[in-house]
């Protein structure tokens, strides 16, 4: 590795610790009150936003990931399934942007398992602050991620012709409840990356929760053409009230049942998934 | 509990922690006094790491009970976070963020307002040497760089206790002066410090106290003269000329010294222990008298030296087994350090 080109500069001073500059930052000052749970998430959404800074990479599940999705599905299936690719995209794209964010949220779990393996939790565990700060603020960075992708999708989908017919407040009003539900969706990956011992393993399951929820649904086809038990299924799967909520909202009307039962799971989902993770948080 | 009648920053009392079939602690009992350096002293696998996290509130242990300065470190976690700080083993810092923006952000994160805590960041980039590596990520600093912006981060809150886990392994010569330095600085503005260290030498220099830990139990405990002098108060490392004088040579040294005297794998070398239990010549002395036999006897000495028992031989002589770890202590600390 190149460590000793890196770290010596090109004039290298040698650190002599001087007792007086060091006995001047030990001083007590006045130590500041400790911040607020909603200022220490923050913070913690701020580094999120650094790391972001510093490694741009990053962004790429969030920006090249979903223009695929969107491309991959729409000439795929558009002419098997409805009478042309635009026509579907009119149906699908609602759901294509559920699904790809959706799917993002396991990255949460990933990010955490790998950061936690390092060091630097140690640090903010041993921080006299509202306990939950550091994951809160961790998906609060991921919500921007969230928001990033479905941004990206909606701009691939207008480019092809997707045309929401409630306009830009129908759009927004979209993309919140997709937020909403992926902050609250991010808990179970929270758990998952802290219980499972590898990265690789945290995929794994990733991988067997997504892909059943994501297609047992209706974003791809109508559930009237599918068996009864599938059919079951794919009611209660939250993925299908969200993407009828979500349809509905970006198309100008609105679906309350779906919207609230969105809700309902979000709202669940944080509750439980939130107690189990700060559970193990604490029992590390 | 008051805080400070009692003059403690740390007690323990039979603090027990296992890993699944590993035995962590076995029951870990410590007294550091308050505004002293103490030193947790073992080889790798013998609980120091456990110790700590368990002291510093990461690891709940499973049984027995401490208290950092009063509070008690599972019932009353946050008040006793409030006054510790921790640099772990394993770089406590974020390695993706540059060193500045890692100090800014604990600042934040204790409470300071912005401009505050840059200032305070500055601050300790000047005292730590670090100003110009300031706006460099830290994956990028070097060894001694990077334990020197760990600590920084460490005292950003003015701890009363301060945990070191292992501040010098793996650092050069010069850094781990730099690092004593600190430590120094760090102990005579009134912190305390609680450091763990495989080395003997470390504990010496910074220590009032020590306690060997082995197997999850300490061993023994004292200022770094009382363990050394229980051990014999130095060894004496011998090269002959002739090969063929070495068990006249044990022979004599065995009668001068009150220690054991070794063969060593070269065979015209041999290590002596001076002064054992209860020998009351100081060991310069001791082993000037073993010399002179020697001389008298017409054996040559090529090389003499006289030097302060090894951790290793302070491990032989407490538990009869060398301070290095099986392969199993060496899982153990590692999924301790998770």
């Amino acid at each position: 590795m190149s460590n000793e080109t890196t770290t010596t500069g090109p004039a290298p001073t040698i650190y002599v610790p001087s007792m007086a500059a060091l006995s001047t930052v030990l001083a007590h000052g006045a130590r500041p009150r400790r911040p607020s749970p909603l200022s220490a998430s923050l913070t913690f959404g701020w580094r999120a936003l650094l790391k972001v800074k510093h490694v741009p990479e990053q962004l790429v599940d969030v920006t090249a990931f979903p223009i695929i999705m969107v491309l991959m599905f729409t000439y795929l299936f558009g002419g098997a399934l409805a009478d042309s690719p635009r026509d579907y995209l009119q149906f699908f794209l609602p759901g294509i942007m559920v699904t790809s964010v959706v799917m993002i949220t396991m990255y949460t779990g990933v990010g955490l398992n790998t950061d936690i393996e390092k060091g630097v939790f140690d640090r903010f565990r041993t921080l006299p602050l509202w306990r939950p700060a550091a994951l809160v603020g961790m998906i609060f960075g991921d919500v921007l991620r969230y928001v990033l992708a479905a941004v990206v999708i909606l701009g691939v989908g207008l480019a092809l012709g997707f045309r929401p017919g409630g306009g830009l407040l129908g759009v927004l009003g979209g993309i919140g409840l997709l937020v909403v539900f992926s902050f609250a969706f991010s808990w179970v990956w929270t758990f998952f990356g802290l219980v499972l011992r590898s990265e690789k393993s945290v995929m794994g399951v990733s991988m067997m929760v997504l892909f059943p929820l994501t297609f047992l649904s209706n974003v791809f086809v109508d559930p009237a053409t599918m068996p009864g038990w599938l059919q079951a299924f794919v009611k209660v799967n939250p993925i299908t009230q969200l993407v009828a909520s979500v349809r509905a909202v970006m198309s100008g009307t609105s679906d309350a049942s779906s919207t609230m039962w969105a809700l309902v799971w979000s709202a669940g989902l944080t509750v439980v998934f939130g107690i189990l993770t700060m559970y193990r948080y604490n029992r590390r | 509990m008051s805080r400070r009648n009692t003059g403690l920053a740390i007690e323990a009392e039979g603090l027990t922690r296992s890993f699944g079939a590993t035995r962590a602690l076995a029951g870990v009992d410590l007294q550091v006094p308050a505004g002293t350096v103490y030193g947790l002293l073992g080889p790798n696998g013998a609980g120091k790491t456990t110790t700590v996290r368990v002291l510093a509130t990461l690891l709940r242990p499973d049984g027995g009970r401490a208290r950092v300065f009063g509070h008690d470190v599972v019932t009353e976690a946050d008040a006793a976070r409030a006054r510790v700080s921790l640099t772990g083993q394993y770089a406590s810092i974020d390695e993706d963020l540059t060193g500045l923006e890692n100090l800014v952000l604990l600042g934040r994160l204790l409470g300071y307002r912005k401009p505050a805590s840059r200032e305070r960041a500055q601050h300790l980039l000047t005292a730590f040497g670090l100003t110009e590596a300031a706006d460099r990520q830290v994956k990028r600093y070097s060894g001694g760089m990077r334990r020197r912006i760990d600590i920084a981060a460490s005292i950003l809150n003015t701890p009363d206790l301060l945990f070191l886990d292992e501040p010098t392994t793996g650092l050069d010569p010069r850094s781990r002066s730099q690092v004593w330095e600190i430590v120094r600085a760090v102990v005579a503005h009134g912190t305390t410090v609680l450091l763990t260290t495989q080395y003997l030498e470390e504990a010496d220099q910074l220590a009032g106290r020590i306690a060997v830990v082995d197997h999850g139990k300490v061993i023994a405990e004292g200022t770094p003269g009382e363990l050394k002098s229980s051990v014999g108060s130095g060894t004496v490392h011998l090269r002959l000329r002739d090969p063929g004088q070495r068990p006249e040579a044990e022979r004599l040294l065995r009668t001068a010294l009150a220690g054991s005297v070794q063969l060593e794998p070269d065979p015209v070398a041999l290590t002596a222990r001076v002064g054992g239990h209860g020998s009351d010549l100081d060991a310069s002395k001791q082993a000037a008298r073993a010399l002179r036999d020697l001389a008298r006897a017409g054996i040559v000495v090529d090389n003499f030296a006289l030097g302060q028992p090894s951790l290793d031989e302070v491990f032989l002589a407490l538990t009869d087994h060398p301070a290095v770890p099986t392969e199993a202590e060496r899982d153990e600390q590692l999924e301790a350090a998770r």
